[in-house]
């Protein structure tokens, strides 16, 4: 897949280069404040505020989507885009931090827990059900992580192509030069990308991740601001863009239409609630100094998501405009068809001539990309750590430092594995398309789990059997209805999931998983009165 | 213990939250082509409402609905909770 066009200054490549090193410089930093204990390298001391609460949640749930997807997917579908994805987002969202991550850390901070399988585990009295989740979260999260370094790696190609035109010539089968020679490769570009992330999360753990994240929020979020404001420049103000796109034969991206159906609409709603189950995510919930500090994050998250997703839409819709009437190339499938994702690299070159801006918006969608990245590379080394070795080992067999360095040694295992997962991906396109494919049907799957959130904070009679039955039923789901995917006929380029009757198929996942919690639940032995003790406010009922 | 004015705040808020859950489902503007400001498709600028509102009823839920027990049940020390060793060297 073609991102960009070529372009041959190095302006962007040394803005980009110049943001990363940056991005090292705050994790040498960060990593002066490390205080050597385990509970400051996985949790940051549950020490975090609100301002940095809500840049770390956000910068690590919005992905490299959120800047490029959002404007391809409204170049494609027009502005329902917005509500699909990011209305339902911003109230969907808010309303977990607030009802599930409070009171998970609550537990969290009692219990001295560091991970979501220890939680599970010790919630339902079963061993087994944090091993069981530890293998599906783990494996839910490898393909979220793959495209993540892919992305990165496909990015900085096409941001670089043209640049470097004798160290990385590219030919076509015919001969002719490849569009993207010149550019670094992708296994460069991702290699740069694991190095950076690595470097600054390796030494200061979480806290790395966190400090790092609230840096590349802001730098993603005054990037596309910036970069609307410049696109409607050129088109001559707000108004004249839009008079264009309404001009063109796509005047229909102003509307939602038939670009996408009402059931799709409104069962969407379940996607979001895949924040609920992230276990990166649990574990940025537990660095909150206080609960006090999710009040910001809960209020603000829609607001936030607003101001990145609606300059992305328009910019998306108005290049609709502009490809209709010939004023915007775009590079091809192989079936002929323009490449949404190339649409912002494509609406910068072409109309803002400015390579600042380029290497900044690069800098931004990296930033996006990486955002998440660290957050979830910490997960793994913290999950792997505690819900693995230390378990198996026994709590006390090890110290603060060894556990430190294990997760140490765990995540330069996880970058290593992941890079080398993502280098064999990218040498063949299908393989690689396969694993973005793959990427949309980690968020159902983690959507699909929320039942057993929720259950195990609000409702005492959840049962070790119901939750266990839940997570399996889930999992059966999940996987016939991916199998079914594979094998289904889409459109062209298409990487989103095949409807059921019209609606997302996590509603079908999520509605077997919900109905199961709750009738295993109820026809099983209740968990004995020590354990509800421990995870309820004696003092509220229920 | 929930107060009386804390669980009717409590409804109102879900109310709230219900509402929004059922307006999200816009098709009175699904196929309008309107702007607003002269720019902004109207199906556009509804969600943009939409995402206002959102985090107006949340600030709405932190503000009158604010679970301070759980604050105060998460810094207390009794039986029930077992704290792990949070800085062993």
């Amino acid at each position: 897949m073609i991102l960009t066009f070529a372009q041959t200054s190095l302006i962007p490549l040394w803005i980009i280069i110049g943001y990363l090193v940056l991005l090292l410089g705050l994790g040498v930093i960060s990593s002066k404040f490390f205080k050597g204990t385990a509970a400051d390298y996985f949790v940051v001391s549950r020490s975090v505020g609100s301002f940095l609460l809500l840049m770390s949640v956000f910068g690590t749930t919005m992905t490299g989507f959120a800047l490029v997807g959002s404007t391809g997917e409204a170049f494609a579908k027009g502005i329902g885009v917005y509500g699909l994805m990011a209305s339902w987002s911003g109230l969907v969202h808010s309303g977990v931090f607030f009802l599930v991550g409070i009171r998970l850390w609550a537990v969290g901070k009692r219990n001295g827990y560091m991970t979501q399988c220890e939680y599970f585990s010790d919630r339902f009295e079963s061993r087994s059900l944090g091993y069981l989740l530890f293998a599906i979260l783990v494996l839910l999260l490898i393909p979220y992580l793959l495209v993540g370094v892919i992305a990165s790696g496909r990015f900085l190609q096409a941001t670089t192509a043209g640049m470097f035109p004798e160290t990385f010539a590219m030919t076509l089968p015919n001969g002719n030069p490849h569009p993207l020679t010149g550019a670094l490769p992708l296994w460069l570009g991702s290699l740069v990308v694991c190095g950076v992330v690595l470097g600054y999360v390796f030494f200061g753990g979480l806290r790395g991740a966190v400090w790092a994240n609230t840096f590349q929020t802001i730098v993603f979020m005054v990037t596309g601001v910036i970069a609307f404001y410049l696109i409607a420049q050129k088109f001559g103000g707000l108004q004249a863009a839009t008079a264009k796109l309404l001009a063109s034969e796509n005047a229909e991206r102003t509307a939602r239409g038939s670009q996408m159906g009402s059931a799709q609409f409104l069962t969407y709603c379940f996607v979001p609630l895949s924040v609920g189950m992230f276990p990166h995510l649990f574990q940025h919930w537990l660095t909150a100094r206080s609960a006090k500090s999710f009040r910001l994050t809960v209020v603000a998250h829609p607001i936030f998501i607003a101001i990145v997703w609606v300059p992305c839409i328009l910019i998306g819709v108005w290049a609709a405009g502009l490809f209709a009437d010939g004023g915007l190339r775009l590079p091809k499938n192989p079936d002929g068809t323009p490449i949404s994702n190339a649409v912002l690299g494509a609406m910068i070159n072409q109309l803002v001539h400015s390579n600042v801006l380029s290497g900044l918006v690069g800098a931004g969608v990296l930033a996006a990309i990486m955002s998440s990245l660290d957050s979830q590379f910490v997960c793994i080394g913290t999950m792997f750590t505690n819900d693995i070795v230390v378990r198996l080992a026994g709590r006390d067999r090890f110290t603060d430092t060894q556990k430190i360095w294990i997760s140490r040694a765990f995540i330069l295992t996880i970058v290593g594995v992941t890079y080398g997962l993502a280098v064999y991906m990218m040498g063949d396109d299908r393989r690689s398309q396969s694993v973005f494919a793959l990427g949309v049907w980690c968020f159902s799957g983690f959507a699909a789990l929320f039942p057993l959130v929720f259950a195990a904070v609000y409702w005492r009679r959840t049962t070790r059997a119901g939750a266990l039955a839940c997570v399996l039923v889930t999992t059966a789901v999940w996987s016939v209805l991916f199998y079914r995917d594979i094998f289904a006929e889409k459109a062209p380029g298409s990487e989103d999931e095949k409807l059921i009757f019209g609606m997302m198929p996590v509603a079908i996942i999520f509605a077997a998983s919900a109905v199961t919690l709750v009738v295993v639940s109820l026809i099983t032995r209740p968990l004995s009165t020590a354990t509800i003790d421990k995870f309820f406010d004696p003092l509220e009922t229920n | 213990m929930k107060s009386r004015r804390h669980s009717t705040v409590w409804w109102v808020i879900w109310c709230c939250a219900i509402v929004l859950f059922v307006v999200h489902q816009d098709f009175w503007y699904w196929n309008d082509r309107s702007l607003v400001f002269g720019f902004l498709p109207i199906g556009l600028a509804y969600h943009v409402g939409f995402s206002i509102a959102a985090a107006l009823l949340w600030l709405m839920a932190v503000k009158f609905a604010w679970p301070t027990h759980i604050e105060e049940w998460a810094d207390r020390n009794d039986a029930a909770s077992q704290p792990r060793s949070e800085g062993r060297e």
